[in-house]
């Protein structure tokens, strides 16, 4: 390789970084603590739990698909799910607004939204619905 | 010019086959399910071999073939979206990179990491239609950082090893 001098990409690097830990710090920043819990699926919404309160729900998905949502202390995860892959139970815990857990193939998504916040800014499982596979 | 274009059908043949392979050995693998999305990106060692020991076309041509092969065979319509806007986004800037000559293999690396965590962002972000999945950039801008290093020593390191085969047959 020719390039000797490793000015340009220790400047590349150094610049990646703090946009990354810029962003970060944005997210950080901007995010709130979400009150509820909406659970979506094929694209309707189907339920909206209280974070607040502890509880294990099953989500019905579709084609006879199940996930498990546990709320507790104020966090939720997807503690089991009959789909194949169980990427969602690997996407770890959720508890701020805009946080989601989503598995695709039961067409679950679960999204932690504020108080005052409603159906007008979960417009996306229409998308999911219409799945093309 | 005949025994050219064979050659090239060759070279072609063999890089293609072997980022299917790793592709292939990385999803089994079971450690990068963490998070959605977040791999290693084993595969796009060849594309680096691809962009420094022939040229960018054929870097491109030859990682979105793969990507459009791995997808047909072992994903899905949705998995063949992100890796392509991943693999397209990726593939320009890592070109861009290396053509302006100032950057090492692992810098560029990082660069094509990253960008292809972005394009499958923009992607996922456009099909389920919310911004909300835009936290995942946050942790998939340091992951593609990580997997871009790692990928581009090993790289650099290959890359040597690698001059003899493709000086033998020209293009």
């Amino acid at each position: 390789m020719q390039i000797k001098r490793w000015k340009a990409d220790v400047l590349f690097l150094a610049g990646v970084l703090l946009i990354g830990a810029v962003f970060a710090l944005i997210f950080f920043l901007c995010q709130k603590e979400g009150a509820r819990v909406q659970i979506w699926v094929a694209g309707e919404l189907m339920e909206t739990l209280d974070l607040s309160e502890d509880c294990t729900y099953q989500i019905q998905g579709v084609k006879e698909g199940t996930n498990v949502l546990v709320i507790q202390d104020g966090e939720a995860w997807m503690q089991e799910a009959s789909c194949p892959d169980g990427l969602c139970v690997n996407m770890g815990t959720i508890k701020r607004n805009g946080q989601s857990i989503i598995c695709l193939p039961n067409q679950v998504v679960v999204e932690v939204v504020d108080q005052a916040d409603s159906l007008e800014d979960s417009s996306k499982p229409d998308a999911v619905a219409g799945g093309r596979e | 010019m005949r025994q050219q274009n064979s050659q090239m059908v060759a070279k072609y043949g063999v890089m293609i086959a072997l980022a299917m392979v790793l592709s292939y050995v990385e999803a089994q693998i079971p450690l990068f399910y963490a998070f959605y999305g977040m791999k290693l990106g084993l595969a796009n060692v060849v594309t680096l071999f691809a962009l420094y020991l022939m040229d960018i076309k054929s870097a491109l041509l030859i990682n979105m073939i793969r990507i459009l092969l791995v997808s047909i065979l072992f994903g899905t319509a949705l998995s063949l979206a992100y890796s392509l806007a991943g693999g397209l986004l990726s593939g320009i800037v890592m070109a861009l990179l290396k053509k302006s000559g100032k950057f090492h293999m692992v810098t560029v690396s990082v660069a094509g990491g990253i960008f292809h965590n972005i394009g499958q962002i923009l992607v996922a972000m456009a099909v389920f239609e919310t911004a909300s999945l835009a936290w995942y950039v946050v942790i998939l801008w340091f992951t593609g950082i990580g997997a871009g290093v790692v990928i581009g020593l090993i790289g650099s390191v290959l890359c040597k090893r690698l001059q003899g085969f493709f000086n033998s047959v020209s293009h």
